[in-house]
């Protein structure tokens, strides 16, 4: 049994430029650890779509990479409006970034639905005005 | 397993160990090691960035000198790339150019553009297939598929499993010259690439993972270029040599090759940052719509090799004033009907992943030698100075786990201790 090792990131949430970074880092992580490659890409995704998330609706927040024995868990905590229906937004295609943000080409509704895809659990908490926190595991 | 040859090599004297090129290496394979740049082998992907930053002219390419050239011991064959006619200044035919290579005593010359437009219409019937990985990634720039082979697992099978056009140009070289020469014997023909830049050069001594390159010797166009200027003519109305269209001249700069797959839904990139910004969106399979991507880590393409002697852009430019003449392609791999079948031996296997960042084969200690190195890293004063002579502090935190550096080499640090005992005088 290894001692879990832990990643954290600060999500900017000012410069969208950079949303994505903390992903780039984790998967580069989860390489030296030599993982196999599909379980790097599951988590790599996961992550970039939360990212971009937070980056878009919350104005950034914080990153969490708890990599286990036998599963990596990511944990995605922002101070954003929160979501009122979450069943709604985990519905493919729907959305409600901003028009500027679609040009983009981000914000096809697809964010949540990708992040269910490619884990193993995901929990959604959110209170509205006050924050959402997304929890996913990926089992290795 | 055999080493990897590498093309950069490192003029001792010149380096100051200034940490330009520390900073500045995409694949983090460089350390300052007693006062002197360091490459490490199995990290360097040949891209030639740090021979394009050092400020004192310490890092060179490899190649063979042109001396090396069995002129008159063999029937010699030079490869010029289409990036090579852009290097001069006023040329109004290609045919200067290849009279040129004649006159210094190449006995043939087979165009890598005659080769790239082939390959060009392969890639169209490549892209037919159905159940292809898309995004399609070229195989042309070797900066590209190793930098892929060695962190993008997933990506290795979007790569185009395809010879790069220089290759394929040497095969139909020697092909042709054993056809028009029955007495020749295939060790009589000798193939020499004419290389803008470094990765083609490593390209050809390591070879594929399973092929071994059909090009015998490769040389700097920047070697090549001050020879031809001393030969070339302007008056070549008599010789008819070159076969190059517009499509095989564009491939020398970005964007070149991609168009010729005649699918607007392409993306071309250069620059070594700017191509793995790409990977890593393609990687994150968060990617628009698109079939094909061509990368160059050369800025501007393979006009912007380090082995050149023009700048890219000046080149470039030149090139589209070349081009205006010409017709869109001047060759066909298409049979009677019209057909295009890919050859089995321009073909190769799937790119394959090789990891060499793995800390350890075995996860737990993977994830224990992690551990020191986050904890140590946390020590650390964070601001990437490059005085340890590592790329940053985690790179140097790794250094100092895997036993390559000692925990005091930390500039920082030191000066931190130093500055305490002053401190606590004046505490007291």
């Amino acid at each position: 049994m290894s001692e879990p090792l832990v990643f954290t990131f600060d999500v900017d949430g000012e410069n969208f430029t950079s949303a994505g970074e903390a992903s780039v880092e984790v998967k580069k992580r989860l390489r030296q650890l030599g993982l196999p490659p599909d379980i790097i890409r599951r988590v790599s995704i996961a992550m970039y779509e939360g990212e971009i998330n937070m980056v878009i609706h919350a104005n950034g927040g914080r990153a969490t990479v708890t990599v286990f024995d036998d599963h990596i868990e990511i944990v995605l905590e922002d101070r954003g409006p929160g979501i009122a229906d979450i069943a709604l937004a985990m519905r493919e295609g729907y959305s409600t970034a901003p028009d500027n943000i679609r040009n983009l080409g981000f914000g096809a509704g697809m964010g949540l639905p990708n992040m269910k895809r490619y884990t193993d659990t995901m929990k959604i908490d959110s209170t509205v005005g006050v924050g959402t926190t997304v929890t996913m595991t990926v089992n290795i | 397993m055999i080493a990897y040859r590498h093309s950069v090599k490192l003029n001792e004297s010149k380096c100051n160990g200034c940490s330009t090129c520390l900073k500045r290496c995409p694949a983090e394979a460089i350390r300052i090691r007693d006062g002197h740049a360091f490459i490490m082998a199995e990290r360097c992907i040949d891209c030639g960035e740090c021979i394009r930053v050092c400020p004192n002219k310490a890092k060179k390419a490899v190649f063979d000198p042109i001396d090396e050239i069995p002129f008159h011991q063999k029937y010699t064959i030079a490869l010029p790339p289409p990036s090579l006619y852009g290097q001069f200044d006023h040329l109004d035919e290609i045919d200067s150019v290849l009279q040129g290579l004649l006159d210094l005593g190449f006995d043939d010359v087979f165009e890598v553009s005659a080769a790239a437009e082939l390959h060009s219409e392969y890639t169209r019937q490549y892209m037919k297939r159905e159940n292809i990985p898309k995004p399609v990634i070229s195989s042309a720039c070797p900066v590209v598929t190793r930098l892929i082979s060695l962190r993008y697992p997933y990506l290795c099978d979007h790569v185009m499993p395809m010879l790069p056009p220089m290759e394929m140009a040497a095969r139909l070289a020697r092909r042709r010259a054993l056809e028009r020469n029955p007495h020749l014997r295939h060790d009589d023909v000798f193939v020499v690439f004419i290389s803008p830049c470094t990765a083609k050069v490593s390209y050809i001594k390591n070879g594929d993972a399973e092929h071994r390159s059909a090009v015998d010797l490769v040389v700097s166009m920047g070697d090549i270029y001050f020879r031809l200027i001393d030969v070339m003519k302007r008056d070549v109305s008599a010789v008819d040599l070159s076969r190059t269209g517009k499509i095989g001249l564009s491939w020398a700069s970005v964007g070149g090759e991609a168009t010729a797959v005649f699918n607007d839904r392409y993306l071309a990139a250069d620059g070594i940052e700017n191509v793995h910004k790409v990977l890593e969106e393609i990687d994150n399979a968060v990617f628009p719509d698109i079939d094909f991507v061509e990368l160059n880590a050369c800025p501007g393409g393979c006009v912007g090799g380090t082995m050149t002697v023009a700048n890219p852009f000046v080149a470039k430019a030149r090139l589209r004033t070349l081009r205006h003449y010409l017709p869109v392609t001047r060759n066909s791999a298409a049979d009677g009907e019209g057909r295009v079948t890919i050859p089995d031996h321009f073909l190769t296997e799937t790119l394959t992943y090789q990891p060499v960042s793995t800390l350890s084969d075995d996860r737990a200690e993977a994830m224990r030698l992690m551990g020191e190195i986050q904890s140590l890293q946390a020590e650390l004063p964070g601001i990437d100075c490059g005085g340890c002579g590592a790329p940053s502090c985690y790179a140097f935190a790794a250094d100092v786990i895997a036993g390559c550096a000692r925990p005091d080499e930390c500039v920082e640090l030191l000066r931190r201790s130093a500055r305490q005992p002053e401190k606590t005088e004046e505490q007291k």
